[in-house]
């Protein structure tokens, strides 16, 4: 039972890095008042440029650095046309996500000819699972060996970065000056107009970070947890991280909950299916696979309270004129 | 020869002057022609026939559900026959555009459909799950397999059906785990669920799992890679996607069935009704090949063979999942 519950908060973290990645990217956009549904949009992007780079240069590395510049480039069109064109944050969002959806099929098309996918692959061109130090010496310890073998080693090093984030983040929003203006930027813009700090500028920053983030989301997906790109791989994740953000009230800590709810209850699908359960029997699959759903929905509706986004939000700044 | 040749054309230049002319068309499903599966069965036999016979096979691959019957309509009414539609999904669609077009021919892969004009082709899946669930209780050493569905449909309960009874024929005692991937056709095409349900399986002592997932499978086969465990593909001779680790492949010849509904239409010999090739037909078959002579011992070659022919001459018998929906037998 022990050994079970280790094995699906393992499957957890793998399933959720790439949630929390994008969350947080969300985090810094909406934090800075810009909507952002595009993230899912980045995040196929950056999939596709990440696993086109690595398997053109054998590097995983380098993918991800495709991939975070693919991420960031579309991060920029959306602050284009949202900051410095004061155009709708949603039309701009939805847009990158359409646009991307069938960019990446028809250049890899023409690229690869292998019908929207990129070459399988492997070795350097894919981040393999780190073994942390003492894993296998300490596998045979009760409790805590099974713990440190299984749950915290044996990922990719993109599991750790997204994990790291959260902290960075959490240090980020609260306790720099640029976090101070990120946040008063999505309050209350004029504010910070009237303090002689560019709106634009900020709002542009978040933007970059959260490119960055979404280009590390997206290389994790294609270089890491699946070997090569396919199409519409993100599969709803960008969408799902939105959900994230909003069920953990655009708070870092809450947000990872929220991300590692949303994955195990993944996880639980997984393992629930084709298990007897006594005096119901076999549960159908449908019945576990909307079960994420139906808990977040409950959880929405009742647990959480209102979530209150930033008072800015999605309202382009327009300096007044006297 | 050359009388056969003008003999043909003559007949061709007659037909098409009662129907349209004959221009073959396919349509995939979702999943797309490079799933490296299914899907890329079928285009092996359109790229064989349109390498034969210099005659191009117009293609068609919707985006979503409600495009199939669109696409299908739309290649109908611009004259194309026969129309070769692959997979399960497409059945109604299907249905409803061959009512309304009588003298268009289709075909229906993995699909019954009792019309005039229609010709369903059903494989017994059954057969080769079993032949290939057989070699996988023979190479698993911990007495355990795992199966990996698609989309959960009584077609791929069929596949893990005959697996199951396989792997119990070799190792009555071998535990078998079965998971679904969706319940949509999207579960077709979703390597990161199957990843985590091939690793999933993996934590629970399977160590060779048989993914009837199209697309899916390639994450499966992934995972197996990346544990050291053993996988089997399906559809089409999956063994080099990732040498070493593919066992084997359960081959269903989509290929042959789309090849020949082109080539017997241009022949003239194009009949409506049900095909259904099994192991005897060589419609499925187990996969052996360069990718993986050397994870297959000659005993276990030896065995498998042995256990081919006895299905072939009814001394095994293989429960069909879709003749009474359960997998009691």
């Amino acid at each position: 039972m022990f050994e079970t519950l280790i094995l699906m908060l393992d499957a957890t973290m793998r399933v959720s890095a790439p949630l929390i990645l994008a969350a947080l990217a969300g985090l810094y956009a909406e934090r800075s008042g810009i909507v952002d549904i595009g993230l899912e949009g980045k995040i196929l992007g950056s999939a596709f440029a990440a696993a086109a780079g690595a398997a053109v240069y054998g590097s995983a590395w380098i993918g991800l650095g495709f991939g975070v510049l693919a991420s960031v480039f579309l991060a920029m069109i959306h602050g284009f046309a949202c900051i410095t064109h004061r155009g709708d944050h949603i039309v701009s969002g939805v847009a990158i996500n359409t646009i991307v959806a069938g960019l990446t099929v028809t250049l890899s098309m023409n690229w690869f000819s292998m019908g929207g996918q990129t070459p399988t692959l492997s070795g350097d061109a894919r981040f393999l699972s780190v073994t942390l130090p003492f894993a296998d010496a300490l596998a045979d310890v009760p409790v805590i060996g099974l713990i440190y073998s299984e749950l915290l080693s044996g990922h990719n090093i993109l599991v750790y970065l997204a994990f790291l984030m959260v902290p960075a983040t959490y240090w980020a929003i609260y306790k720099t000056r640029f976090g101070l203006r990120l946040r008063a930027v999505g309050e209350n813009p004029h504010a910070v107009d009237t303090a002689g700090i560019s709106v634009a500028f900020v709002r542009y920053r978040a933007l970059i970070i959260c490119g960055i983030l979404c280009g590390i989301a997206g290389a994790y997906l294609s270089t890491a947890h699946n070997a090569g790109f396919l199409k519409d791989m993100s599969a709803g994740k960008g969408y799902m991280a939105l959900a994230a953000l909003i069920f953990g009230k655009w708070r870092p800590v809450p947000v990872l909950f929220a991300c590692l709810l949303f994955g195990f209850l993944d996880a639980l699908a997984i393992r629930m299916q084709g298990v007897e359960i006594a005096g119901i029997g076999e549960v159908p699959v449908q019945a576990i696979e909307v079960l994420p759903y139906v808990l977040t929905v409950l959880l929405l509706a009742g647990f959480i309270g209102k979530a209150v986004g930033p008072k800015a939000i999605g309202r382009p700044y327009v300096k007044e004129r006297a | 020869m050359k009388g056969v040749f003008v003999a043909s054309l003559t007949a061709l230049a007659i037909s098409s002057t009662m129907v349209s002319a004959a221009d073959p068309a396919v349509v995939y499903d979702q999943a797309g022609k490079f799933d490296k599966s299914f899907n890329e069965g079928v285009y092996n036999g359109v790229k064989k026939y349109t390498a034969e016979s210099k005659i191009q096979v117009r293609e068609f691959e919707p985006k979503n559900e409600a495009q199939v019957e669109q696409g299908l309509r739309r290649l109908a009414t611009r004259g194309y026959s026969p129309i070769v539609s692959v997979g399960f999904n497409m059945t109604s669609a299907v249905e409803k555009v061959a009512k309304d077009f009588p003298d268009v021919k289709f075909t229906i892969i993995d699909g019954v459909i009792d019309l005039p004009n229609v010709q369903s082709v059903v494989f017994k899946e059954h057969e080769g799950s079993f032949v290939v669930g057989a070699l996988a209780a023979m190479a698993s050493k911990t007495d355990a397999v795992g199966f990996v569905g698609g989309m959960d449909i009584p077609l791929i309960r069929r596949f893990g059906c005959g697996y199951e009874q396989g792997a119990k024929y070799v190792s009555s005692s071998a535990t078998v785990l079965q998971n679904m991937t969706g319940s949509t056709g999207a579960a077709f095409n979703d390597p990161t669920k199957g990843s985590e349900l091939a690793k999933s399986q993996f934590s629970q002592g399977a160590d060779v799992v048989f993914a009837a997932a199209g697309g899916t499978g390639i994450g499966v086969y992934q995972a197996a890679k990346d544990e050291g465990k053993f996988a089997i593909g399906v559809d089409s001779n999956q063994n080099h996607i990732q040498p070493g680790t593919m066992l084997t492949s359960m081959v269903k010849r989509v290929d042959q069935a789309a090849y020949n509904t082109y080539k017997d239409a241009e022949m003239g010999t194009w009949k409506s009704g049900i095909v259904v090739l099994g192991l005897a037909e060589g419609g499925v078959d187990w996969a052996l090949d360069d990718n993986n002579a050397s994870l297959v011992t000659a005993e276990m070659k030896a065995k498998v063979e042995d256990i081919r022919s006895k299905i072939i001459s009814g001394d095994i018998k293989v429960h069909d999942y879709m003749s009474d929906s359960t997998c009691t037998y």
